[in-house]
This record gives structure tokens, C-alpha cells and sequence, in this order.
């Protein structure tokens, strides 16, 4: 592990913002701020938005690089920063500002966690549609700076299709915000969206304000089994042209069951897969849907039809609670990178009539080099795709670097793209985690230097020069 | 007008593209709104590369340049406000391509938006985003201002639609941002520029999402006596939990002045209709239609009547479509305002934008997103008489104060701008406007393109210009 080192004045100022209890400096503590092997030299946990305001101030006057932490489940997303002085724990911010379930609107500052808020909106039957991986400790800033996706997005979108505003703190310790608190809204520029998914790059996301939703009345889940990838998508465009619209759809590949029975899965999340439904050696299309009895009769009629059409080999209906919408498929990242002593997890985006192809692309790619594979397909054309190699040796860093660079340059012929999310630390720089260079890379450049020009936030996570 | 500009302009466009004389210029002065600013010359492009020289020509004249689709939009935003070229989009009208199997669609930004959803309609498709200007107005406009409408309320407003944009910078970049595949990696410049109101870049390629059309559609028409029971009953249906695909409120003035032009059917004894609908698969619609019509009489409604057919359904939708032109008939000019505010909010909004028409000595109709909070009070008033356009000023600032003091925004759906920029500073601090002003130079360094739009100027205090309506029943949100 390397570590960077500051001087004592700089713990003392930063006490002086946060007291010396929220100061950390001994090495156990800060190795649970590890990013890729490299420990902060200081982590500083702030209360308040004024403090993360003074902090930053303070990092930007002494060029001090920080990367912005909730509960570190998705640190590991992208690239190691290019310097780590101070982790930024935001976890103490956080208190839900104001809910309103009349108005179904909800402001919560970063550090609270997802799973505390499912509590509070579940009192009043409402939710966030956010089954995201991590779900049982992930907090909401880490959610949006991540911008992962979850199985609802569906029915629901993502993250982007229902926050409505956001407070911030530019590299330079400005407090500002962008957005307001009602569910429509177009004054001003929509800063709040570019933070989703910039891996804290441009601005520490302090507080965050969302439309929430009526918790469904009853769901079910519907899972059909197919000989192949082919039978399982045409299942997939056959619910595409008809008037179902279901909550949740996802392909999984064979070896998902494997996966999702292991010892590993227990420990991502414990509520239990049910049982039987998935097969070893078939695909799978799962879809979740609610409604009252006769909408859910009329959804399990359709689908059966729909899969026989498809030449499914069996089905199994299931009564499922959302959330968790089938807490393990949820947890499908999570779960294959705690399967494999070096997951690869790549994230194909194509059109969706172009999944199998993507999806023979990226089997072809893993086996033509000795690699182990499982998938997981969004109805949408998103397929997460975990390589699983069954060591860390170079030569196997090698396979993964052919196979990976393969899938990207065929799901750019597509008209797609594959990035590699996650992948063990130290092979990071010899693979495209972000996919080729981009023709938008100047545009993004420049938002960079307006929002952060010293560069102190995340460096390099997203991309050398972001 | 530099005539060396205006020389370059035809020769690179031809000289039926460009237009410089004052009484053809006149045409391009206004919008949907009550601003006026006319432009230096008005050029029709017809390509990507004429957008693109055209660029290149108002850096080398250093003029300014707005970009404008068909001019529909309610809050100025493609009014030359600096003079200079005006780029009207309306010759860039092709559907690129249509995408059925993966519900795509490429489109110039001249494209009217009911057109596209025509053209998609035999494969049960549609863009869902359905400003009620939607037979005029321009996608490309609908992506500049982010525009809303009915449907909105379960569909999403056109940010939610939008996969990709070629753009022109002003400074004369040809960008491409997002992708027709989902999640491009990077940050999301597409969120950034949709809804940018034209500050940004000129738009001259758009990829969107098209929707499924529902299988079964319900549309209701909930008739009150009091305004407070209609407005109560919004709250309920979202407190509820229930999300129809499109809530809307006429009050009963509103409603006798669409019913006088339209002939739909509407009541003209009563103080305000709530027209909502409900869709999905048959079964769902059915039980939300029955659902939404018990709240309604729960909430004293007088009559909940069911569209029969789609004849019927049409009728209803046509007179809330066409209602602000069929106030266009009753007045001179009238001044429609676009708060937002929390839902459970709205009996209290309503009742005090009625005692801010009484104080002001104004008729204040309202129609508008009742489902989403978003309100348009309509004042009627008479350009022609200083003190009215004073006082009209005054009763439309107080309206936007107060959904402020409601946790408010001051525009929903019709953009900030050349009219509401002076009201910025209530919602953003100088910090959060010294941001967005940074994110605009750092696209837009010289400000060339769509001056002295949704941020104040920091001199002080603006003050709108009004004219006179045209003509009635121009088409509006």
C-alpha cells in the first residue's frame, strides 16, 4: 500500500473545522479509506455542508487532493485517484431535511443511507426506486456519484429521471445548488445531473432532493427458462411490442444460479434466492410487475403466452416483495466480484435488438480465452458482463486484456459501448476502463476546469485529466 | 445591418434564406410571450454545415446569434434580445430515421413534435413529450426550453426522451454528446445541455425515445362547484398514490371562455373541472379510472363524466389545448405566468392568486398541470394602457413570490428566458448564478450565442417589454 504524507499543521487545521475527534490519522483507521492500495494521509468526517465548504476551501489552498466517501462499497468504480491526501467522510451528514409524502418530495443530505430512508418513506408506503448494488449500506451521495443503476429502472428510469435538485461544493469550497424541491422544474442549468456518475470529480454532493413513489400494492415475479440467449431476448422484444409494461427485466446468463447459491452470495445479501427457478445450464428473463388481481392475472396469462412463444423450456411465477425486487439479482456486481479472486465486471450498452449479438461477442471473447463468465442483461441494452478468472497471475491479466479489448472494439461496431467498472487494482492501467477515447472528452474538460480548475477532486477516477 | 453580413449570409445561403427587411423582420420580433426584440436578420439553414458557417460567420462579425424553432415558446427565449442573426430551424425538418424495433428516432431540429408521433403511430409509438403547442412547436425548441405538457405528469418532460445531440457550439465545435445506446460514459453533457435554452450551442441533430402507446386510455372530466374541492381532490389523488397520465384544472372563468371557442361540451355554470386520465393495460386503466372517479366524489365533484370514445376524448383534450387562444379572443393581451409549486400547496395558491387578481383589478383565469403543481394564471390586461402593464407586472411578481414562500419555482416548463432572469436572485444566490454563468462560458466564452438570456444582467433590474397580441389563438403551452 503506498500512503501520502501531510504535514501536522494540516491535521490541526482540519480539527479546527471538524474537532479532533473527526480527524483520523493512524494508519488502521485510514486503511478502511483504502482506494486501489493507496491511504489518504488524513480522513475528516464534517457534520455540516459549512464544514465540507471549509474543508474543500482549505484542501484547495494547499493543493491537497480528496476523494468524497460514504460507506466505500463503490470506491473501488474507475481508477485509482491520481493522489489521495484526504479521504472526505461524509457519513455524519446525515439527516433526511424534509420529506413530504403529500407532495411525494424528499430532501436528505449525502450520508444517509439508502436502506435508513427505505425506512423512513416506508412508513408512509412510498419509496425511492433505487435497488441499486450495495443496497443494504450504500448511502445516497455514494448512489448518485456512482450513478449505478438498479433493476427498476425498468419501469422507473434512473437515478437522473427523479432527482430534482441538488447542493454541492464546487473545488474551490463553494457552497452552491442547482435544481429546487418541486417535481417540475426548468429554472437554471441542471448541474445536479452532471454529478451523477462523475465519481465525485466535479463537486461534493452535500444534500440531494428527490420525487418519491407509492410503494407498488402486490408484485409478482415472473422467471422464464430458455436453451439460449437468442429464445431468452426474443422474450425480451416480444414484452417490448406488447402492452405490458413490467417494473423489472433481466436476462441472466447460465452460471448465475451457480453464483447466486454460493457461500459468496450469502455474505452480498441474505435474504435467500428462491429455489429451483434458475438452471445451471439455461438463460433466464425474469420480470417483475403490480397491479391489483386482475392486472396481475392479466400479466401472468400474457407472459406465459409470450414465453411458450419464445420456446421457453419452463416457467416459475413467484410472489415478490419490492423492495428488495429479488434482493440477489440486485446484487449481481457485488456478488460476482466476491466470486472470482480478480471479477472483471465489463458494462455493455447497446441498442437492444443488438444484445445477442453483444452478448455472442463478449462469450466468444471470455472462452476463446479460457475465461469464466456470467451475465446479467437489462431489458434496456444494458448488460453487465463478470468475468471471473480463476486467478491473478499475469498471464491471466493478459486473457482478460485481449478478451476486454475485444468486446469494446465489437460493441463499438455495434453502435454501443463497453466500460469496465470494476477490475482488480493493479490491472487497472492496462485496460480501457472507460472504453476508447472519446470524441466528448474536450466538452468534458471544460466542465472540469469550471467546476474543480485545481483539480483536487477524485483525480484521475474518471479518467486521467478528469 | 453590416451589409458585408448580410452579403456573406446570401451568398452562403442564397438570398430567399435570408431575410433583413424591417417589415419582414417584424414577423420574428415576438413569441408566445409578451416580449418583443428584433432580430438584425432572420436565415433559414438547411443543413448541419449551413448552421455550421453560419457560426462562423457571427465570430467573425461578432454578432450575436439566437437560434429559434417555430417560435412558439412562452418566455422570449428565441428572441434576438441583442439583435443580430436569428436561426430559424423551420427548413431543417426531416426525419432522419425512425428506429422501430429499438424505439429510436433521429430527427432534424425543425421537426414539428405531433409530427414525429405521427409518423410513428401505425407501429403504436409516439414521443411522448406533448407541449400543448404541439402541432407548432419544434422538437429542436422542445429540447432547447425542456418543455413539459399534459402527459408529462407520467411520462416525463423531453429530458427524460432525449439520447443524443449533434450541436454547434458558438464557437463553431461540432459536438456529439450522449448516445442511442444508454449510459454513455463520462460526465452527462447531455443533462447539462437539454433545457439550456439555447445558451449553450445551437442543436442541429437529435436521437430521442420513442413510447409505447398505452392499450387502453380513460379519460375523465371531474366537474366541481368549488375550486377548493377541485383543488383538494389533486391532493388526494397524489396522496393517494395514484399517478394519472395527465391531471389538469380549468377554472370555470377559463372553462366559459373555451367552451365559447372550442364547443366541447363543457359546463358553464361551474367553478372548475379537473380533466384527468388514466391509461396502461385495459385492466389497470379501468380500475384507476374508477379509483380517480371515487376521489372525485369524495371530494363533492357535481359530475364525473367518462369519454366515451375517442371522438369524445379529442373534444375534451382540443378545448384544453386551445384554451389559451380561446382567451386570445377576450382580451388584448394576456400575461401567463408558470410557478410551481408543492402539490398540497395548491388550494392555498389558488385561492391567494384569486385575492391577487381582486387587489390588482385583473380577470386571472387558470389552466394548468394541476397533477404536477404547475400552474399558469392567465392576466388579462390591455398593453395599450401603461398603468394596466404596470400593475400586471406587479400582480404576476406577487404570484411568483408567493410559490416561492410555497418552496416553489418560478417556471415549470416555460423557461426563464428573457423574462424571468431578473427574478433568478429568489431562488440562486450570486454563487449558484456565478456556476451556471462559468458552465455557460465555458461554451459560450465570447456570449455570442442567445445574449442576455436567463441569467440577470448585474446592472439591476430589467423591465419586460409588452405589445399587443397579433392575433388570437396563437398556439401556446
Amino acid at each position: 500500500m503506498t500512503s501520502s504524507a501531510i504535514s501536522p499543521s494540516v491535521t490541526s487545521r482540519l480539527a479546527e473545522i471538524v474537532g479532533a475527534a473527526n480527524v483520523a490519522s493512524d494508519f488502521a483507521q485510514l486503511a478502511t479509506y483504502e482506494i486501489d492500495r493507496k491511504v489518504p494521509a488524513a480522513a475528516v468526517r464534517p457534520a455540516t455542508s459549512e464544514e465540507v465548504a471549509e474543508i474543500v476551501k482549505f484542501a484547495a489552498s494547499e493543493k491537497l487532493a480528496l476523494v468524497p466517501t460514504g460507506a466505500r462499497t463503490k470506491l473501488g468504480i474507475g481508477y485509482a485517484p491520481s493522489r489521495y491526501d484526504l479521504a472526505l467522510d461524509m457519513t455524519r451528514l446525515n439527516k433526511v431535511i424534509a420529506y413530504d409524502p403529500g407532495d411525494l418530495t424528499l430532501s436528505v443530505e449525502a450520508g444517509v443511507p439508502l436502506a435508513k430512508l427505505a425506512q423512513v418513506l416506508a412508513e408512509h408506503r412510498q419509496f425511492l426506486p433505487l435497488p441499486v448494488p450495495f443496497a443494504n449500506r450504500t448511502t445516497i451521495g455514494g448512489l448518485i456519484a456512482s450513478g449505478v443503476d438498479s433493476p427498476l429502472r425498468q419501469f422507473y428510469g434512473t437515478a437522473r429521471d427523479f432527482l430534482l435538485g441538488m447542493e454541492y461544493v464546487t473545488g474551490e469550497g463553494v457552497a452552491t445548488k442547482s435544481g429546487g424541491r418541486v417535481v417540475k422544474n426548468v429554472t437554471g442549468y441542471d448541474i445536479h445531473k452532471l454529478m451523477i456518475g462523475a465519481l465525485g470529480t466535479l463537486g461534493v454532493i452535500t444534500r440531494v432532493n428527490f420525487k418519491t413513489f407509492p410503494l407498488p400494492l402486490a408484485t409478482r415475479g415472473f422467471i422464464a427458462r430458455f436453451p439460449s440467449a437468442e429464445n431468452a431476448l426474443e422474450m425480451r422484444h416480444r414484452i417490448a411490442q406488447s402492452a405490458l409494461t413490467p417494473l423489472t427485466m433481466e436476462i441472466l446468463s447460465p452460471r448465475v444460479a451457480e453464483l447466486f447459491s454460493s457461500d459468496a452470495a450469502t455474505r452480498c445479501e441474505r435474504a435467500a434466492m428462491p429455489t429451483n427457478v434458475l438452471s445451471n445450464t439455461e438463460w433466464a428473463l425474469t420480470t417483475g410487475y403490480a397491479g391489483n388481481e386482475p392486472v396481475l392475472e392479466r400479466y401472468a396469462k400474457d407472459l406465459q403466452r409470450i414465453a411458450q412463444e419464445s420456446a421457453a423450456t419452463g416457467i416459475s411465477i413467484l410472489a415478490e416483495n419490492l423492495p428488495p425486487a429479488w434482493a440477489r439479482k440486485r446484487e449481481f456486481i457485488p456478488i460476482a466480484l466476491a466470486s472470482s479472486p480478480a471479477t472483471i465486471i465489463v458494462k455493455i450498452s447497446v441498442l437492444p435488438m443488438r444484445m445477442n449479438q453483444a452478448l455472442v461477442v463478449a462469450q466468444t471473447a471470455a472462452e476463446s480465452n479460457d475465461l469464466h463468465w456470467a451475465a446479467m442483461a437489462r431489458g434496456l441494452g444494458i448488460i453487465y458482463f463478470a468475468i471471473l478468472p480463476g486467478d491473478h497471475t499475469e498471464d491471466c491479466r493478459q486473457r482478460v486484456a485481449t478478451a476486454t479489448t475485444a468486446i469494446q472494439e465489437a460493441c463499438a461496431k455495434l453502435g454501443g459501448h463497453a466500460t469496465i467498472p470494476w477490475a482488480p487494482a493493479e490491472w487497472k492501467t492496462t485496460l480501457q476502463i472507460w472504453g476508447p477515447p472519446r470524441a466528448d472528452a474536450a466538452q468534458m474538460q471544460k466542465l472540469k476546469s469550471v467546476f474543480d480548475p485545481l483539480k483536487i477532486l477524485s483525480p484521475g477516477r474518471l479518467a486521467q485529466d478528469l | 445591418m453590416d451589409s458585408q453580413l448580410l452579403y456573406d449570409l446570401k451568398s452562403l445561403l442564397g438570398s430567399e434564406s435570408v431575410l433583413h427587411r424591417p417589415e419582414e423582420l417584424m414577423l420574428y420580433e415576438y413569441d408566445g410571450s409578451v416580449e418583443i426584440a428584433r432580430p438584425t436578420c432572420v436565415v433559414f439553414p438547411r443543413t448541419t454545415a449551413d448552421v455550421l458557417a453560419i457560426v462562423k460567420l457571427a465570430n467573425q462579425y461578432q454578432t450575436p446569434l439566437v437560434g429559434r424553432g417555430a417560435g412558439t415558446g412562452l418566455s422570449g427565449g428565441a428572441l434576438a434580445r441583442k439583435g443580430g442573426i436569428l436561426t430559424v430551424f423551420s427548413r431543417m425538418n426531416r426525419i432522419l430515421a425512425i428506429d422501430i424495433e429499438n424505439q429510436r428516432a433521429t430527427v432534424q431540429p425543425g421537426v414539428v413534435n405531433s409530427d414525429l408521433s405521427a409518423a410513428v403511430a401505425h407501429a403504436g409509438l409516439h414521443f411522448a413529450p406533448d407541449p400543448s403547442s404541439q402541432k407548432a412547436c419544434t422538437i429542436g425548441g422542445n429540447v432547447s426550453e425542456n418543455s413539459g405538457g399534459p402527459h408529462t405528469l407520467a411520462y416525463g418532460v423531453t429530458t427524460n426522451h432525449v439520447l443524443s445531440l449533434e450541436a454547434i457550439l458558438p464557437t463553431g465545435e461540432l459536438i456529439r454528446i450522449g448516445s442511442s445506446a444508454l449510459d454513455s460514459p463520462g460526465y452527462d453533457l447531455l443533462g447539462l445541455f437539454v433545457g439550456s435554452e439555447g445558451t449553450l450551442a445551437l442543436i442541429t441533430e437529435i436521437t430521442v425515445r420513442l413510447t409505447r402507446l398505452p392499450e387502453a386510455v380513460k379519460t375523465l372530466l371531474a366537474i366541481f362547484d368549488s375550486l377548493d374541492d377541485a383543488t383538494e381532490t389533486v391532493v388526494d389523488i397524489t396522496a393517494r398514490g395514484i399517478t394519472p397520465a395527465a391531471c389538469e384544472m380549468l377554472d370555470g372563468w377559463t372553462l366559459r371562455a373555451v367552451e365559447a371557442y372550442v364547443h366541447a361540451g363543457f359546463p358553464l355554470d361551474c367553478a372548475a373541472v379537473l380533466l384527468l386520465e388514466v391509461d396502461g393495460v385495459a385492466e389497470a386503466a379501468r380500475q384507476h379510472a374508477e379509483e380517480v372517479a371515487d376521489i372525485c366524489r369524495a371530494h363533492h365533484a357535481r359530475e364525473v363524466r367518462v369519454a366515451r370514445d375517442a371522438h369524445e376524448r379529442d373534444l375534451l383534450w382540443k378545448g384544453r389545448k386551445n384554451a389559451f387562444g380561446a382567451v386570445g379572443r377576450l382580451s388584448p393581451t394576456y400575461y401567463v405566468q408558470d410557478g410551481v409549486i408543492p402539490r398540497t400547496k395548491l388550494p392555498a395558491t389558488l385561492r391567494r392568486i384569486n385575492e391577487i387578481g381582486v387587489k390588482y383589478g385583473f380577470q386571472i383565469g387558470n389552466i394548468f398541470h394541476a397533477g404536477d403543481g404547475n400552474l399558469h394564471p392567465l392576466i388579462l390586461f390591455d398593453a395599450r394602457d401603461e398603468a394596466q402593464f404596470r400593475g400586471v407586472v406587479a400582480a404576476a411578481d406577487e404570484i411568483i413570490q408567493f410559490c416561492i414562500e410555497m418552496g416553489g419555482s418560478i417556471t415549470g416548463e416555460h423557461g426563464v428566458g428573457m423574462e424571468k432572469d431578473r427574478l433568478m436572485p429568489l431562488l440562486f444566490s450570486e454563487a449558484d448564478l456565478d456556476v451556471m454563468r462559468d458552465v455557460r462560458a465555458a461554451f459560450n466564452p465570447r456570449g455570442l450565442l442567445n445574449p442576455e438570456k436567463i441569467f440577470p444582467t448585474k446592472k439591476g433590474c430589467g423591465e419586460i417589454h409588452v405589445r399587443p397580441l397579433p392575433l388570437a389563438g396563437t398556439p401556446s403551452a
